[in-house]
């Protein structure tokens, strides 16, 4: 496989998602440090901008760009190379959201934009911090209509077949994406930009927030969505085994695109003007979309244990050791579907209506999405890597990477359960998010949490150096012996049967995700409509 | 479509698992008042002038029953008005919480007490303090270069 | 072309369901796999749920 424009499109976006992945690993070091007690930040720089850089680079920055690096590339595995209009779209996609990340990166680094990545009014940022989301989002789209016009070309060119699983899930991921963005591209066009340009005097807070997590829930799943992905698609295959069932991985993918949108109240259980009534029914939307993942979960250890059993092994769990530990390219994602389990669990509590309060802006939280995103996203991506670049440059993945491939996994893992871990309890001794090193004047609920925020002071320089020999690998990738490095892609097991129609035609899911949305927002869309003046802008730092 | 039937076994045990959640939460919170902070409160202020809006032109305790009080907070960058609260044991307090500025945290740790103080918008929230203590009342939503030194106390005496 | 070869994957004309219903591939240990994933969700929440009662 020899360089193409498609395999420099895709090199192009996993170049930006290292590079963020990078300073953003830096930026978490340091806030780890600073909280643990163990460093002061130097030339006046603020932990509330690093924390900014932090969240932006790793939760918008490293993974869009990597998945839609990854979805490209994927595309092009499954259906052929890009046709040059969706090339072209591409590139011109690439571009906006690089250009619109540098300038909100140069807007936070010049302290303009010290908000958090939720960029919540009525703090507000400089106007350019604004445009450059913009540039990001709209940027996106580009990749949207992308990915669905290749997909509906191979349809047009395959009449009547069912579409390949990857390409049908990655339509479906990047729809989902565009569905979800709609809220947060609302909030900051109609909102934030005539607000921060000062073309309007006052912001309604509570419908800025309603809109940001409209959005907010389902980009955990635009991270979740490509991670099953490779669970679904590639590991069958990198194991040696079959897919389970082509239909329950679409049934799957599709109840996420229902039920993964019209539940964002379950990330504002704790704010006022929002009736009780309508939290509580977005509360049992949210453990729907739990359904699904309880799917995936039975796929995967169903893919595990055919697997096993077809190469001898016996009894109820022989099947566990025959999986191919010493291949980072499973052991990664295997790490990441493992530890999915207590991140999926924390998930479930976080959206339990009034239980929320236990945990709610507490370091819990931050526990609970780096399992989720920083560890079964970010392993399941890096596992994906150290194949997917040696394949797009035309280089191997050779023994070498592949050892330095399982030294990251392990050390990201361990670093990330004892950080985890340790937010995870101190945050349920109270323990706030998002705030600097602080005893609170020395009182005693404050100094209890002291011992845990050193553990996390460590184990963030354990993930730090786990960064570092992600970076060497990068290298390494680019400086291996050219070869052919396949892009696994499985094959259904004969026992699976035959995949239904319908779980191709989007329209139907697509009508019933609007009604859920527009009967589990409306509601409650005006009673926010129907508030006070608004509030004026503040820039608190 | 062919489902394995261990599969469907499993989906629906994980499913009754989690209609068991819903129907313990939706008890507690419809039938047994434990419901979220907030509701579609009648008030809505400007922030502007939440210091000559009632009931936060008073800001403070106010006793309203033999061990009950409402006590009406501004949260502000960076402290709460009025701070330093003292209450006598076994006292139930309904907080009104808003804010003068930016959106505030307003937790008690150890309590359930955890909610969002939203300029504009009042939030409130029932707690009785069964145990005397001094009880930490911090803000976990970053509102600016100070929040770190935002919090005030909670003295339950008795 | 990779892409060629993975056309003759999505054409899901698998009507050789070699097995019947009542005769499924064995995987009990999946089976138990996510009974156990099922308790600690079940664990977890309990757990949280206690606490929220005990603070409350």
């Amino acid at each position: 496989m020899h360089k193409t424009t498609d395999s420099k499109l895709s090199l192009a976006h996993i170049l930006v998602a290292y590079v963020a992945l990078t300073i953003g690993g830096i930026c978490g070091m340091l806030q780890g440090m600073v909280r643990g007690g163990v460093i002061e930040l130097p030339l006046g720089i603020g932990y509330y901008q690093v924390l900014t850089a932090h969240g932006v680079l790793m939760a918008l920055v490293f993974t869009t760009f990597f998945i839609i690096g990854f979805l490209y590339a994927g595309m092009v595995r499954t259906t052929g190379p890009l046709i040059p209009t969706v090339n072209k779209i591409a590139w011109v996609g690439f571009l906006m959201m690089t250009v619109g990340t540098v300038l909100g990166v140069i807007m936070v680094l010049l302290n303009k934009a010290t908000v958090l990545y939720t960029f919540y009014a009525p703090m507000k940022a400089s106007p350019w911090f604004y445009v450059a989301l913009v540039l990001i989002v709209v940027g996106s789209w580009c990749a949207l209509v992308a990915i669905v016009s290749q997909f509906r070309y191979w349809k047009r060119t395959h009449k009547g077949k069912m579409s390949p699983l990857f390409a049908f899930m990655a339509a479906s991921t990047m729809i989902l994406w565009f569905i979800a963005t709609l809220g947060v591209a609302a909030t900051v066009l109609l909102q934030f930009i005539p607000w921060s340009f000062g073309w309007v005097d006052t912001i309604n807070v509570m419908i800025s927030r309603t809109l940001f997590w409209y959005f907010g829930h389902p980009l955990v799943y635009f991270w979740l969505l490509p991670t099953y992905m490779v669970w679904y698609v590639i590991l069958p295959k990198i194991i040696g085994g079959k897919i389970f069932s082509d239909s329950m991985a679409r049934l799957a993918f599709i109840l996420f695109l229902i039920f993964s949108i019209p539940v964002g109240l379950h990330h504002q259980l704790m704010e006022p003007g929002i009736s009780p009534t309508w939290k509580y029914i977005q509360v049992v939307l949210t453990f729907l979309v739990v359904v699904p993942s309880l799917m995936t979960a039975f796929a995967m250890f169903a893919t595990f244990e055919s697997f096993g059993r077809s190469k001898g092994a016996k009894g109820l769990f022989g099947w566990i050791r025959k999986l191919p530990y010493g291949d980072v390219r499973f052991l990664a994602p295997f790490v990441g579907m493992l530890l999915f389990i207590p991140a999926g669990a924390g998930g479930i509590i976080n959206a339990s209506n009034q239980m929320n309060a236990v945990v709610h802006n507490t370091l819990w939280v931050t526990g609970h999405f780096h399992l989720t995103v920083a560890t079964t996203v970010a392993l399941t991506f890096f596992g994906v890597t150290y194949w997917l670049v040696p394949h797009l440059t035309g280089r191997k993945f050779t023994k070498k990477l592949n050892r330095m491939g399982i030294w990251v996994t392990i050390t990201w893992a361990i670093g990330m359960v004892i950080m985890s871990g340790a937010m995870h309890i101190v945050g349920l001794f109270g323990a706030p998010r998002r705030t600097a090193y602080t005893t609170y004047n020395d009182h005693p609920v404050a100094l209890e949490w002291l011992t845990y925020e050193r553990v996390m002071a460590i184990s963030g320089t354990i993930l730090f150096i786990a960064i570092i020999l992600l970076v060497i690998s990068l290298i390494m990738m680019v400086r291996a012996p050219k070869g052919d490095e396949e892009f696994p892609i499985g094959e259904v097991s004969e026992a699976a049967g035959t995949t239904p129609a319908v779980l191709d035609k989007w329209w139907i899911w697509i009508i019933i995700l609007a009604v859920l949305i527009v009967f589990a927002y409306t509601m409650p869309f005006i009673d926010l409509l129907n508030s006070g003046p608004g509030s004026k802008g503040w820039v608190t730092w | 479509m062919h489902i394995h039937r261990l599969e469907k076994i499993w989906i629906i045990i994980g499913t009754a698992m989690l209609v068991v959640f819903l129907v313990a939460i939706g008890i507690g919170a419809f039938a047994m008042g434990n419901h979220p902070p907030g509701h579609t409160s009648a008030i809505k202020l400007d922030p502007e002038k939440v210091y000559e809006t009632p009931p936060f032109d008073n800001p403070g305790l106010e006793k309203i029953g033999e061990n009950e009080y409402n006590a009406y907070i501004v949260a502000y960058i960076y402290g709460y008005n009025p701070g330093n609260i003292e209450i006598p044991v076994g006292a139930t307090v309904h907080f009104y919480v808003t804010s003068a500025d930016v959106v505030h945290g307003f937790n008690i740790p150890g309590t359930i007490v955890n909610m969002m103080a939203v300029p504009g918008e009042v939030n409130e929230m029932t707690y009785t303090f069964d145990e005397p203590a001094e009880y930490l009342l911090l803000c976990n939503e970053y509102c600016g270069i100070g929040h770190e030194y935002m919090a005030t106390t909670i003295t339950v005496k008795g | 072309m990779d892409a060629r070869r993975d056309q003759m994957e999505s054409k899901q004309t698998y009507n050789g369901n070699k097995q019947e219903h009542g005769q499924d591939e064995p995987l009990k240990g999946t089976f138990a796999s996510v009974l156990m994933l099922g308790a600690f969700i079940a664990v977890s929440w309990i757990g949280v749920f206690l606490l929220f009662l005990y603070r409350s």
